[in-house]
């Protein structure tokens, strides 16, 4: 069963890592170019705009995500009322689809009838916000339908984090009069540095594989200004039947993926290396 | 966003416990998560008034605006007969695409990656902590990579297309982060039970069925809202491997909005899109914190 996966996994990327050096087109056939496929990949505009994009997104969602994450989860371990509502109404669009994220934000960007409208309504006549069908600020829209979705679930790691720091250590700075945001500062998220880099490493290799967000919200418009590389992988290989240039691009991927992997994978190793001894 | 992240940004300075029941720290405390809720809850808001209204009232009025006039046209046209290009019989042929989907992907990727999970605790061989971490990689690599060769495999095997196709398809792709949690779940039972077992004689099923299974319901149950939720808010994978007439509820749902042509019908893509929401949502609802649970397991996922 679990040699089936192996197979599966390994097998599979293995093969498309061989792929990527032939000039398979439609169909894979074994004529091998080199690095050809890759040259071509790096100065396709498109594959340019693509890498850009998830630049922007990466870094927007990474800073944002994890830093109102963090502070809503600060602000509900206060021991306050209604934690349990709070909890909910963030983390519940986590449950929804990337569909319907991005239908839903589709609809209230809309220039004509969306939020846009409503500030109209407040009495700013001449407001227009367009962000859908403008080349600059499409893919801002889903770097804001992306936090919507996925911050609530930072909030929830962290929230297990600030739980997990001893309660002693509360007390002891109190007693020594430290400003508790100074605890936050020089105490608190050092000691929380696993909890950041886990949830580093689990947002880093979610946006690298981001597809069904841009599908939805933007298609990749307007006239490509919002794509995205799972997207150029997905319309190379399906739409275009270009099988080389796919899986030069999805290697890409992989590599990236990667290496943001290793390094974590090692830390964790050692760590539970040296707890163990 | 940007006034949201200001006030948010305030509540830092204040304290593990605020003391005084009305203070200064306090109202910034509870305005700003108030406000943080209302802009989180703004976007199901929108939806559920913008799908009870008629298509004139939601082109007059604005979309914060109750509906005057509470229709349900619009949910009734959503399932029943919106169009996806040519084709007009709404979503609930999706629907039941995606039930078709879910029932067996859930129940065999769990059946199987408990039995995995139990293995590499219990019975531990040669390499099996390898096989342990390659699999483990197989959650991070992107599907992207994988895409192509398992089309490929889908073919020759007759089932591209197909739902056994897709099922199949889910259930590799559950088994790494499904094994992972259970193997975390059997580690935590204590070595001794399992020998006192083999000691008694019982051999590698009856230990399973007898002793570890009812003992790990409530992982049954995180990993049973984990495979609902991915399963059913699936697209990459329905959209490629399941075929036309398979196609599961999201992807029905992306087509009829995205691809409607003429008059754009706002109100029946909202009720459609609370449609395809709805059960995920429910699970959410009903689960609480088991849900936290699984999506902390799951969130390597995808």
């Amino acid at each position: 069963m679990i040699l089936v996966a192996l197979v599966g996994f390994v097998g599979c990327s293995a093969w498309s890592i061989f792929y990527s050096f032939t000039a398979s087109k439609a169909l894979p056939k074994e004529r091998f170019v080199g690095f050809k496929q890759y040259d071509r990949l790096f100065n396709s505009s498109r594959w340019q705009v693509s890498v850009e994009n998830i630049a922007v997104y990466g870094v927007c969602s990474l800073i944002f995500s994890i830093s109102i994450g963090f502070l809503l989860a600060v602000a509900l371990d206060k021991k306050i009322r209604f934690e349990n509502t709070f909890r909910t109404i963030f983390l519940y669009p986590f449950a929804l689809s990337f569909i319907v994220t991005g239908l839903v934000w589709q609809w209230l960007l809309n220039a004509d009838f969306g939020v846009a409208q409503v500030v109209r309504d407040i009495g700013f006549s001449n407001f227009e916000m367009n962000i859908l069908s403008n080349r600059d600020y499409a893919i801002y829209a889903i770097v804001i339908a992306g936090l919507w979705q996925g911050t609530g679930f930072v909030m929830a790691l962290m929230l297990a984090g600030l739980r997990s720091v001893d309660q002693d250590i509360w007390n002891a700075s109190r007693i020594d009069g430290i400003p508790s945001w100074q605890t936050y500062l020089f105490i608190v998220i050092p000691m929380m540095k696993p909890v950041f880099i886990t949830t580093l490493v689990i947002i880093a290799s979610g946006i690298v594989k981001v597809f069904d967000l841009v599908v939805a919200l933007t298609a990749g418009g307007p006239g490509g200004a919002s794509e995205l590389p799972a997207k150029y992988v997905y319309d190379y290989m399906f739409m275009r039947g270009n099988l080389g240039q796919a899986l030069a691009a999805s290697t890409v991927m992989l590599s990236t993926v990667l290496i943001i992997l290793i390094p974590w994978a090692y830390l964790e190793f050692s760590r539970k290396r040296e707890n163990s001894k | 966003m940007s006034d949201q992240q200001v006030s948010v940004q305030n509540i830092g300075p204040n304290g593990p416990k605020p003391s005084r029941v009305i203070s200064l720290g306090n109202v910034l405390l509870y305005g700003s998560l108030g406000i943080t809720a209302l802009i989180w809850l703004l976007p199901l808001y929108v939806m559920i008034v913008t799908s009870l209204k008629g298509l004139p009232e939601v082109r007059l009025g604005n979309v914060l605006s109750l509906p005057i006039e509470v229709t349900f046209e619009p949910w009734v046209k959503a399932w029943d007969s919106a169009c996806t290009g040519l084709n007009c019989e709404g979503l609930k042929m999706g629907f039941w695409n995606s039930v078709q989907i879910l029932v067996p992907s859930t129940v065999i990727s769990i059946a199987i990656s408990s039995m995995n999970g139990y293995l590499l605790s219990f019975w531990k061989f040669k390499g099996s902590e390898i096989l342990f971490t390659i699999l483990l990689f197989g959650a991070f690599i992107p599907y992207q990579v994988m895409l192509y060769p398992l089309v490929i495999i889908l073919r020759e095997l007759g089932l591209f297309s197909s739902l056994s196709g897709i099922v199949l398809i889910h259930t590799m792709f559950g088994m790494p982060i499904l094994t992972l949690l259970f193997r975390n779940y059997f580690s935590s039972v204590p070595e001794e039970l399992f020998k006192a077992a083999r000691v008694d004689g019982a051999g590698y099923w009856r230990i399973y069925f007898e002793i570890m299974l009812p003992m790990s319901l409530p992982i049954f149950v995180v990993a049973i809202i984990l495979q609902v939720t991915g399963i059913w808010n699936d697209f990459l994978l329905g959209v490629i491997y399941a075929g036309t007439i398979n196609f599961p509820m999201t992807v029905q749902l992306n087509n009829i909005v995205n691809s409607t042509q003429g008059v754009k019908e706002y109100n029946v893509n909202m009720a459609a899109t609370l449609l395809t929401a709805a059960l995920p949502l429910a699970v959410y609802f009903i689960s609480g914190k088991l849900f936290v649970r699984g999506i902390a397991a799951g969130a390597v996922k995808g």
